[in-house]
């Protein structure tokens, strides 16, 4: 018996209520979708979970106008601290709820249990607390002694971190003193759904948070919406182009947080064994499935067997499978269109010439699955070059001297986020000052705090989530110009 | 006296720097290894501690922790008594069970060694090849603060007694003060003394005291220094000093061995010693082995724990396991 | 025949403990009307150099806790007070002589007041801090943190007010990691000591909040001159000879807050004047 093997130790699903069908949550209530009601599945198993309404433009218009009503007479008049007061109860009550929320989340989504249960839901509760507490401090935001809200907020959301991505939308918003209308992902609307559970817990005025199920064409509907203030959108930079043309001319403020291509730098002087752990867990955590992922390795040429081999060597010990297994390290693709897509970017690698890795995973018969894979010999024309993959396959690339580092890692129109690997300060510092990228990570990778504001430069959007700075999308100063409302 | 007594090499570091290892050569070898980044080691120990570890990996674990402890006492209040009642235990560490595994070794002073070595009996390692070894610490344990002589006498003395294994501490003051060479000699010296007249070697486990030397850089530089002069085991702590044993720590000494492996093909041992007294702390102990160096390492031969109330633990829950319901002090031997 | 009641004995809240005063000393708490009330600890100058030595050896560990878990800790005794309202009620009734309606005022107003400054622990750096421009090939960088062990002179309002007065003081001194002796209301200690049940069971580590009733009078020149306390919150001293403190304390160039009339008000300013500020420098250097 090989110990490596470890024995199952699944979670129990035992502790989830779910419902055999959900409404959309509008104006404090679950209420009917009136287009046509859709299954979420468990990637990892294809087995349905439960069915979701689908909004149409007129659940779209009524989930608005609650928003709006609820602005008018409640949320708007209220004062900060009050406000705050129920940011800290949901953000209590999603503490006592966190084991649920982690195997929803990874059932819906795909992810490993231990990813939800260390990392997304600890995060999504710390979201809440943080904004919390800048409710009534808004005069120290740093846009002048009396901002103001903007209104109602319209945020979709993508599939990757579900429910964390709801918290990065509505903490703030909420604290800033919008409400909002949130659009889940279509394959992973779970979290979503329990979360507005947990604003009745907390006894959220009605019509604060509204949450609308559905595809593109629900997305498409909440963005096109006459009586919006303010649009926040994270997803494909296709999508985010299409919504900037649709609001150009608008008084509707827009956030867009967009795909990445992000390049983890190692140096020859690096603290290797930590910069291996740096690289793995910067595109193989999640799946990949992470706008900031460290999708291109760029190492020092002389290094560059060295790392390819620890590499692959420490890739043989993830374990590939259930992702309610607590020993899991990858789960499921989130969908068979993801894998689709993964797979066709992956071959493209094989075509354009690159060579191609992978790690010895046994893929279960049902589900959508992908092992982690590193290509070499990646050149910076290449298509898994310049593309976002999204998915769990690194592209191995070399450099010579630190500025053909920095070149060949500005050298996209993405801007997320980056990682340097080295022992020398000086060197990290300045590296740092001329990457082109929102976030930096240096020694570490896929660090978030709510403190510590997010976002990209370029193509991968704009605007900031996390932090004094993720106040600024929700806020206007009294000075601001006010055209065309 | 200032003069530096001349080096001894070995042929490991014959092989890896060249030349003979004089202070400048050993010093540059040692600087030119990669640095640990400690926020990093500490999230890679953590993510060890989250793999659980159930049912069948877990008995499994639960009797190879057994196997592997070397039940240690090493207290100035030390009888014949005592190490006889303990030497007992090693032979049969579930009284309720005698299908549980002996452990892999007794650990005492050089002056118990006899003692112990007798109390063993057909036990001992000698006479069968699932028996219990003798380890006896030596080189004026723990503090090393003694002149070369006195501690060559120690491992001596505690060779000729009949110990099987000997467990040295490095001078970590020469480390610190950056005499690395002073280190690597004393290493390679103590190496020679534990030489049988018929030619055979107690077995060697270097103890780099990983608390007082404080950083993993320096546990790095240190395990590869006490390689480079002849370990066959490289141990982190006497257990005498806090902290002791870490996961982080014992992580940073695998890649070592790891990487030592990969250049010359050699197996070296790892053995953590202090501070780990729960089952559930050993177990992740075992996860960090596999999935550091590779499970070939998951054997007495090249893995032990320094243990003492550790073993208790493990029988308890290996009695849980086997009955279903949770045990208690009672049912398992005070030694 | 009506039950008989347990009243409660008022002891000294040092080290995370109860502790009798050292001397043995007490001194009768009365109501407004000069009704007894209980017999509360008066602690002694030697208290007081305990109480400082529990500060001094908790202040680290408290400053090294992350920013997230002492917003946490704050907003768990907000919890643990919102819990025990009635029984504060009832004692600020009972000492200040005020009616339910105002002391629920006063009490909500304490809860409200852990609550802000809970909030803005994970942030207040960064208002109060931030990167520099500096003109030359260097990172640079000025954050907040705590200054230490700080003294302070809980206040009272117009209307006595003895809980909201401590909140006031206690809760943005806290905020940034620093470790407190808290001399409490001279006259109206009771709340002092039952809220350090609630910091008993909020996870407030022990020794970082030490409260001392009796009279500040005698023990202020020796906190003031102690050389191992960082500052004086002096925010309840208007009534005393405080610049005699001051003065004291600047033998050893304490930080100083000045006594306020009333309570103070919750600010940023609160909190970091009892911060240093750490600026740090670093090259850069792409070679």
């Amino acid at each position: 018996m090989s110990f490596l093997d470890y024995a199952p130790a699944p979670e129990s699903t035992a502790i989830l209520n779910l419902q055999k069908s959900y409404g959309l949550f509008i104006g404090g209530e679950f209420v009917d979708g009136h287009g046509s009601s859709f299954a979420t599945i468990s990637p990892s198993t294809e087995k349905a979970i439960t069915t979701v309404a689908e909004a149409t433009e007129a659940d779209i218009d009524r989930a608005v106008a609650a928003a709006r009503k609820a602005y008018d007479k409640t949320w708007s008049r209220m004062s900060g601290s009050e406000r705050g007061k129920y940011l800290f109860r949901i953000a209590r009550i999603l503490q006592e709820r966190s084991r649920e929320l982690a195997v929803a989340e990874s059932l819906d989504n795909g992810k490993p249990i231990r990813e939800t249960r260390d990392v997304d839901i600890p995060l999504v509760a710390a979201w809440f607390f943080y904004y919390a507490g800048w409710a009534d401090k808004l005069e120290y935001a740093g846009l002048g002694p009396n901002p103001q809200a903007l209104g109602v907020a319209a945020q979709i959301i993508p599939w990757n971190f579900p429910l964390l991505m709801l918290a990065w939308k509505i903490a703030p918003a909420l604290a800033a003193g919008n409400t909002v209308v949130l659009k889940p992902a279509e394959t992973t609307p779970l979290t979503a759904l329990l979360f507005a559970e947990i604003c009745q817990q907390a006894e959220l005025p009605a019509g604060v948070v509204n949450i609308v199920t559905g595809a593109g064409k629900t997305g498409a509907a909440l963005v096109a919406h006459p009586d919006i203030n303010k649009v926040a959108f994270t997803g494909s930079t296709p999508v985010g182009r299409r919504i900037a043309q649709t609001l150009a001319g608008s008084s509707t403020r827009v956030t867009l947080e967009l795909g990445g291509k992000g390049a983890n730098i190692i140096f020859e002087d690096a603290a290797i064994d930590q910069a291996i752990e740096g690289v793995v867990s910067g595109i193989f955590f999640n799946q990949g499935h992470v706008c900031c992922a460290g999708s291109r390795l760029l190492v020092q040429e002389n290094i560059h067997d060295d790392v390819v081999s620890r590499l692959q060597r420490r890739l043989s010990t993830l374990r590939l499978g259930d992702p309610l297994d607590k020993n899991t390290d990858i789960g499921a693709v989130n969908s068979k269109a993801q894998l689709a897509r993964i797979t066709e970017l992956a071959n493209s690698g094989d075509d354009e010439g690159a060579h191609r890795w992978s790690a010895a995973c046994e893929i279960p018969s049902k589900g959508f699955w992908f092992p982690p894979t590193v290509f070499t010999d990646v050149h910076t024309s290449h298509r898994i070059a310049r593309e976002e993959i999204f998915g769990p396959v690194l592209s191995v690339m070399t450099f010579r001297t630190p500025d053909e580092a920095v070149a060949k890692a500005n050298n996209t129109p993405y801007g997320l986020s980056a990682g340097i690997w080295t022992e020398k300060a000086s060197r990290m510092l300045a590296i740092a000052d001329k990457l082109r990228a929102g976030v930096i990570w240096a020694n570490t990778f896929n660090k978030f705090d709510p403190a510590s504001p997010f976002g990209g430069y370029k193509e991968s959007g704009y605007g900031r989530e996390g932090g004094r700075q993720g106040l600024f999308p929700y806020l206007e100063s009294s000075g601001w110009t006010k055209g065309g409302r | 006296m200032t003069r530096v007594p001349a080096v001894h090499h070995t042929p490991r570091s014959q092989t890896v720097l060249g030349g003979s290892p004089t202070e400048k050569a050993l010093k540059r070898f040692l600087e030119g290894i990669p640095g640990v980044d400690t926020v990093g080691a500490e999230a890679r120990a953590a993510g060890f501690n989250t793999r659980s570890i159930k049912t069948s990996s877990k008995i499994w674990g639960l009797n190879t922790i057994i196997s592997m402890v070397d039940l240690t006492t090493l207290e100035g209040a030390d009888t014949p008594g005592k190490v006889r009642t303990l030497a007992k235990k090693a032979t049969m560490p579930d009284p309720l069970d005698l299908s549980a595994p002996s452990v892999a070794a007794v650990c005492v002073y050089g002056d118990m060694v006899a003692e112990t070595k007798a109390a063993l009996g057909d036990w001992h390692i000698s006479q069968r090849p699932d028996g219990v070894s003798v380890a006896a610490v030596a080189t004026a344990f723990p503090s090393g603060r003694a002149s070369l002589p006195v501690k060559i006498t120690d491992t001596e003395f505690a060779v000729a007694e009949g110990a099987d294994e000997i467990d040295m501490v490095i001078d970590r003051g020469a480390f610190l003060a950056g005499k690395v060479s002073l280190v690597f000699d004393q290493i390679v010296q103590v190496k020679e003394a534990c030489k049988r007249p018929d030619g055979s070697y107690a077995h060697l486990k270097v103890i780099l005291e990983t608390g007082e030397l404080a950083t993993l850089d320096n546990v790095r530089r240190a395990s590869w220094l006490a390689i480079l002069a002849g370990a066959d085991f490289i141990k982190t702590s006497t257990g005498k000093v806090q902290p002791a044993a870490t996961l982080p720590v014992t992580t940073t000494m695998l890649e070592v061995i790891r990487d030592w492996h990969a250049m010359t093909g050699e197996q070296i041992g790892m053995k953590p010693a202090g501070g780990i007294r729960a089952s559930k702390d050993a177990l992740r102990y075992l996860v960090a082995v596999a999935e550091t160096v590779g499970e070939e390492w998951l054997t007495p031969d090249l893995f032990r724990f320094g243990a003492s109330s550790l073993l208790n633990d493990v029988v308890m829950q290996r009695q849980k396991m086997i009955t279903g319901h949770y045990s208690g002090p009672d049912y398992v031997s005070v030694d | 025949m009506a039950r008989l009641s347990i009243p409660k004995t008022y002891k000294l809240y040092i080290g995370g403990k109860f502790p009798r005063s050292e001397s043995g000393h007490t001194f009768e708490v009365v109501t407004p009307q000069g009704k007894f009330l209980a017999n509360a600890a008066k602690a002694s100058r030697k208290d007081a150099r305990d109480a400082v030595a529990s500060a001094r050896s908790a202040q680290a560990g408290f400053a090294g806790l992350t920013a997230y878990n002492r917003g946490q800790i704050l907003y768990r005794i907000a919890e643990v007070l919102e819990g025990r309202r009635d029984q504060f009620v009832d004692e600020i009734r009972a000492s200040e002589g005020v009616n339910a309606q105002a002391a629920a005022r006063q009490v909500e107003h304490a809860i409200d007041t852990w609550v802000w400054y809970a909030g803005f622990a994970d942030k207040y750096a960064q208002v109060a801090g931030n990167g520099n421009p500096v003109a030359g090939p260097y990172f640079n960088l000025s954050t907040p943190e705590a200054t230490g062990v700080v003294v302070a002179l809980a206040p009272a309002g117009a209307k006595g007010e003895s809980l909201l007065g401590l909140s006031a003081v206690l809760a943005p001194i806290m905020t940034s990691g620093n470790a407190t002796v808290l001399l409490a209301h001279p006259t109206q200690p009771l709340s002092a000591i039952s809220f350090a049940e609630v910091l008993a069971t909020s996870d407030v580590p022990a020794g970082v909040v030490n409260i001392l009733t009796g009279d500040p009078e005698p023990l202020m020149p020796w906190l003031a001159a102690h050389a191992d306390v960082n500052a004086l919150d002096l925010s309840g001293g208007s009534a005393s000879d405080w610049v005699a403190w001051q003065s004291d304390a600047a033998e050893t160039l304490k930080r100083v807050v000045p006594p306020t009339v009333g309570i103070p008000a919750r600010s940023l300013e609160r909190i970091v004047a009892f911060t240093e500020t750490k600026t740090v420098w670093h090259t850069k250097a792409l070679g």
